[in-house]
């Protein structure tokens, strides 16, 4: 029994095809015009559709162990598969946190028991994320862990993010930086902006991001390590990172589908639903985010997807966790946002990703024969309306609630496995 | 009006009409029984997150003079420490039967958050450093009592101190506005909120220097933590350069009135005795708290039928 995809454009090593795709034991194993089906085969409609390399989210919050109240790797994934992801990098601030061997193996295991994304551990650059003593990176390393990150803080302390590129240089692994020196955003609820001030809230500078931007790029300078910055948020970083790519430094960039999107005046409702870290900014910000993105300053989309349960966001706007949901919306988010060919939006979202995360043996490639097939099929044109109930996700937190979005997942397939088809989730 | 949280929300409109009803509610407080039946039948909550005296005793003594049940919710004796969340607090008194709250909390945007899980009506009597409507009311009727006139049209009106932390400052700045006054705002770089530009106000790094210009000076007071923050070096020298001293008071033009939302801090933003200042409405910034606030619970609570009770007595 093989998997058939009819009637779909496949982005293909030599540009966009119309072809008819053929899957048997988790390879492509037939790409031509007409593939007639035999009986028993799973056919996927795909008229009007693409075929693009799975998505890859350099940036998901699972929640397990921990939070399995809010989101389950089991959820997650689900949530990722109906995205269109076929790889998902945890991010460490579990609890306990990933910076140990038994943890990391968890996440894995509970990956593979969801079987419908990879899951892909993510490790901590220092012991519990404490910013004090470096986590056993070449240990996890040798157990495959190929990118480290403190995320949901950045690592303070300048000698400490030495070393570790430094010890990590030789390791082939990723840094990768939260960005945000937390001396300069105590209490902050928002962007520092007229909006914070009018509302009596702490703000969130620019410069807090920009400070350890600059401070990682010369250090990158110095050491020669490789450093991703996640969810970059403001002009002035953007600026930092295509200066320091020009210069050749071995420096890799993200943005969330929401920092492409929406801004600060959201805010003025106090709904904590558009509280994120780091927070919704200027219209301004927007703009040299998308041009960073559309220039390759900014190498992939990765979602922040951050979920939690509604009586923590029913908090006080000052006390409501940080984070919204991702997975789900990325697609439709992202395309509504920036304009993007098929081919734009596979670097962005699958090849470009891969490759940072070190999954390009097996994710983020484009369709040819006896390749994995983690694939989907997406509708670049659907237009659909964001509705919590329909989320697979175990939380509600989306900030895209009754937008109208431009681009939908249809199918996902993971590993040969037809995961969800028609946007409906076969595990 | 459904809810009397902000000064923006309640507009211009909103202001002058809760401005002139307040006479009609200082009138009732010179009765010999300051009590009207007006809001029989009503109840009101009190539901204070955060310590207060004048603020919750003014709207409760206000409450009782229109004759409306209240009740009263203080944290330390409630469920909140066993854990109860604010929409369950929230939902709870609902379920009793309640007309308004009266909500202060430490963060900003509670009474809009409280206001998706009840029906009753939300009187912010101030939320975090965002507004206190009630307190800017209080000024504004008291200012215009002072001056014997209605219009604030060209009347400097100086704000000194924590601009930055103060929920009565954003009010007033907004309320002293609308009724056509320039305000100053004078203050250290770092008690003042970032972007502040786009607000009609002017800066002022030096309360000498808008002294001599200012018909209305309002002091704000001075939390000692803002000098462990590292937002002032110490308190001296903050009482120093933006305390009221005698020496500033007798540079105040003779017209000139002051104020403050108390509760004072003496010997830091006020160095002199407010006994000793001819102009000092601070007093009766107290004393027509409950006369606002009579006017906002029965703008928020009465309709129309209980217009004409503003004119029966109680007898009790």
């Amino acid at each position: 029994m093989s998997v058939v995809i009819s009637g779909a454009k496949v982005l293909t090593e030599s540009g966009e095809q119309r072809l008819d795709v053929r899957i048997d034991n988790e390879l492509i194993s037939e790409m031509s015009a007409n593939i007639t089906p035999s009986a028993g085969d799973v056919v996927l409609s795909a008229q009007g559709c693409h075929v693009l390399p799975g998505f890859v989210d350099l940036h998901t919050h699972l929640r397990e162990p921990g939070k399995e109240d809010s989101e389950t790797i089991e959820t997650g994934s689900r949530a990722g598969a109906k995205g269109g992801y076929t790889a998902l990098v945890a991010m460490p601030n579990t609890t306990p946190a990933q910076d140990s061997i038994p943890i990391i193996e968890f996440v894995r295991a509970q990956g593979l028991r969801a079987g419908l994304v990879e899951v892909v551990p993510s490790g901590c650059i220092t012991v519990g994320r404490a910013g004090v003593a470096l986590a056993p990176l070449a240990e996890l390393a040798r157990n495959g862990v190929k990118i480290f990150t403190d995320d949901g803080s950045g690592v303070q302390d300048p000698a400490i993010m030495r070393r570790a590129m430094e010890y990590s240089r030789e390791l082939g692994i990723t840094l990768a930086q939260h960005c945000e020196v937390s001396a300069l955003t105590a209490g902050a609820v928002m962007n520092e902006c007229s909006c914070s001030s009018e509302m009596g809230v702490p703000g969130w500078p620019a410069l807090a991001e920009e400070l350890m931007v600059h401070r990682d790029i010369e250090l990158a300078k110095l050491t020669g390590a490789r450093i991703h910055f996640l969810h970059l948020s403001t002009a002035g970083s953007v600026h930092l990172v295509r200066e320091a790519k020009k210069a050749g430094l071995p420096i890799t960039a993200e943005v969330t589908p929401h920092h492409l999107s929406l801004t600060e005046e959201l805010l003025k409702s106090f709904d904590s639903t558009f509280k994120v870290n780091p927070p919704l900014r200027s219209a301004a910000d927007i703009e040299a985010l998308k041009e960073g993105l559309l220039d390759g300053t900014i190498d992939a989309i990765a979602t922040d997807h951050a979920p939690h349960v509604k009586r923590d966001k029913e908090l006080p706007l000052d006390q409501a966790p940080p984070g919204m949901l991702g997975l789900e919306t990325a697609l439709g988010v992202v395309l509504s946002a920036v304009p993007m060919s098929a081919t734009q939006l596979a670097a962005v979202m699958s090849t470009n990703p891969a490759r940072i995360a070190g999954l390009s043996d097996r994710h983020g490639m484009l369709a040819a024969i006896g390749r994995p097939a983690n694939l989907c099929v997406v509708d670049l044109d659907a237009q659909w309306n964001v509705d919590p109930k329909q989320l697979a996700s175990k939380s509600t937190n989306t900030p895209f609630v009754g937008r109208m979005l431009r681009g939908k997942v249809r199918h996902t397939i993971f590993e040969g496995v037809v995961v969800v088809n028609e946007g409906v989730a076969q595990r | 009006m459904k809810h009397c949280r902000s000064i923006d929300e309640l507009g211009k409109e909103g202001l002058l009409r809760l401005l002139d009803s307040t006479d009609q509610m200082a009138e009732i407080n010179r009765r010999p029984i300051p009590k009207v039946p007006a809001l029989r039948g009503k109840t009101v909550v009190s539901l204070f997150f955060e310590d207060s005296t004048r603020t919750r005793l003014s709207f409760e003594t206000a409450a009782k003079r229109l004759s409306a049940e209240t009740m009263t919710f203080s944290v330390s004796t409630s469920s909140v420490n066993k854990g109860e969340s604010l929409r369950d607090t929230v939902e709870t008194i609902t379920d009793m039967g309640v007309h308004a709250f009266v909500v202060r909390h430490k963060s900003a945007g509670v009474p809009w958050q409280i206001a998706q899980w009840t029906n009753a009506s939300i009187i912010n009597a101030g939320d975090g450093a965002h507004q206190h409507p009630t307190q800017a009311l209080v000024d504004c009727y008291t200012v215009r009592e002072a001056i014997g006139r209605h219009s604030l049209d060209g009347l400097n009106v100086t704000i000194v101190g924590d601009i930055k932390h103060s929920r009565v400052a954003r009010s007033n700045i907004a309320a002293f506005t609308m009724l056509g006054a320039r305000v100053t705002l004078v203050a250290p770089p770092t008690l003042l909120p970032p972007h502040t530009g786009q607000w009609p106000v002017q800066i002022s790094h030096s309360l000498d220097e808008v002294l001599a210009s200012t018909d209305v000076l309002y002091m704000l007071r001075l939390q000692s933590e803002r000098m462990d923050q590292g937002l002032i070096p110490h308190l001296g020298e903050y009482g120093n350069r933006f305390g009221l001293t005698d020496v500033r008071a007798q540079r105040l033009q003779s017209s000139a009135v002051v104020m403050h939302p108390g509760p004072m801090n003496r010997g830091v933003e006020m160095h002199v005795d407010p006994a000793d200042l001819p102009n000092s409405l601070i007093h009766k910034q107290v004393a027509n708290g409950v006369s606002v606030r009579m006017a906002v619970l029965f703008d928020v609570l009465a309709r129309g039928a209980e217009v004409n009770s503003l004119k029966e007595e109680v007898v009790a």
